[in-house]
């Protein structure tokens, strides 16, 4: 983290230890909550995730409007968009089918770890498994396609 | 003294619950909204929309040089400090208000998983059978990167943006959660 505001780790340990605390206490970081959930025996963790989503969706609205550079980074305050693509779709049932199979999503297994759940290092192992599965293969579809189309 | 039966009758429905939310819904309401507020905090300081499932790719570039890995470098070091605080986050938790020793009529403990004790701190671990965590973390690693986001990333701060690839990308995963979680759990698999 060089050239970074001194701040800037310390704050983001900081949000990042607010938001495992809210795993934890709203039980989100445990796969049989999310599984009852999924499974429409307990429809609590909707104001979880709705929850979460207004509180910040509040700061994405607010922020832009009051300040114009985020202080420790200098950076525009921007909203998180993503370009909609046939992989949003591929990609959200792939995980869809695992976050229902497993009960965890990846916020939740780093809190969960922190609740003292040894065994969610199962499901840690597998989404790093996962994600470097998909990170090679796309790299070398890259490469190929860079190769034949003669770089960029 | 005497206490209104309503008030207790609604404190109950509240805390307890029943039907739709057999745990009430203020350990959740008040955990969504600390899970809100983490993100928050990254946002107001740095203007960054963090997800915590990019953690993920950006820590396998310390060790794989494939070109997807390597485009993290720059984010990487500060995603491993978000990823611990979430770990820590959760410590905290338990050796708090899951030990007991802060007591508030807003949280319910339940009964899902085990409890242990280590050193005065009570513990928590899941009952649910390590094949299905492995097997389904592999298929939240591949879908989660490949769909551009996970609860957190689409969940909270895209839907927080109103982005409307986010809406797509939480309906499509949340219905076919759903879906696969009754399957198995018709398949008579349990936990």
């Amino acid at each position: 983290m060089t050239d970074r505001h001194p701040l800037f780790g310390p704050l983001v340990f900081a949000g990042g230890l607010v938001f495992g605390f809210g795993l934890g206490f709203s039980h989100m970081a445990r796969p049989e909550v999310v599984l009852d959930f999924l499974q429409f025996d307990d429809f609590g963790l909707l104001f979880v995730m709705f929850g979460a989503a207004v509180v910040s969706g509040i700061g994405f609205a607010v922020l832009p409007r009051v300040r114009d550079r985020a202080p420790l980074t200098g950076d525009q305050y921007e909203r998180r968009l993503r370009p909609l693509d046939r992989n949003v779709l591929v990609g959200g049932a792939v995980f869809g089918v695992g976050w229902g199979l497993s009960g965890i999503c990846p916020g939740a297994a780093y809190a969960s770890l922190g609740v003292g759940n040894v065994a969610i290092l199962w499901a840690l192992a597998g989404m790093f498994l996962g994600a470097y599965l998909q990170g090679y293969w796309r790299s070398k579809t890259a490469a190929a396609r860079a190769a034949t189309t003669g770089a960029d | 003294m005497v206490t209104d039966p309503t008030i207790v009758t609604e404190t109950a429905v509240l805390q307890a619950g029943t039907g739709l939310f057999p745990n009430g819904i203020s350990r959740y309401a008040v955990g969504g909204l600390l899970v809100g507020l983490g993100a928050l905090v990254v946002y107001a300081g740095t203007g960054i929309a963090a997800g915590a499932s990019t953690f993920l790719e950006s820590t396998l570039s310390y060790v794989s040089g494939q070109s997807r890995f390597q485009r993290y470098v720059a984010s990487r070091d500060w995603r491993v400090v978000f990823t611990l605080g979430i770990v820590l986050g959760g410590l905290v938790f338990a050796t708090t208000v899951q030990s007991g020793l802060v007591a508030t009529s807003l949280y319910t403990p339940g009964t899902t998983g085990e409890l242990y004790e280590v050193g005065g701190v009570t513990l928590w671990s899941t009952t649910v059978q390590p094949w299905r965590l492995f097997l389904g973390g592999i298929l939240v690693g591949i879908g989660t990167r490949l769909g551009k986001g996970c609860t957190s990333g689409h969940g909270v701060c895209g839907v927080g943006s109103a982005s409307r690839t986010s809406i797509v990308g939480v309906v499509t995963f949340l219905v076919v959660a759903i879906g696969t979680a009754q399957l198995v759990a018709a398949l008579g698999v349990s936990p």
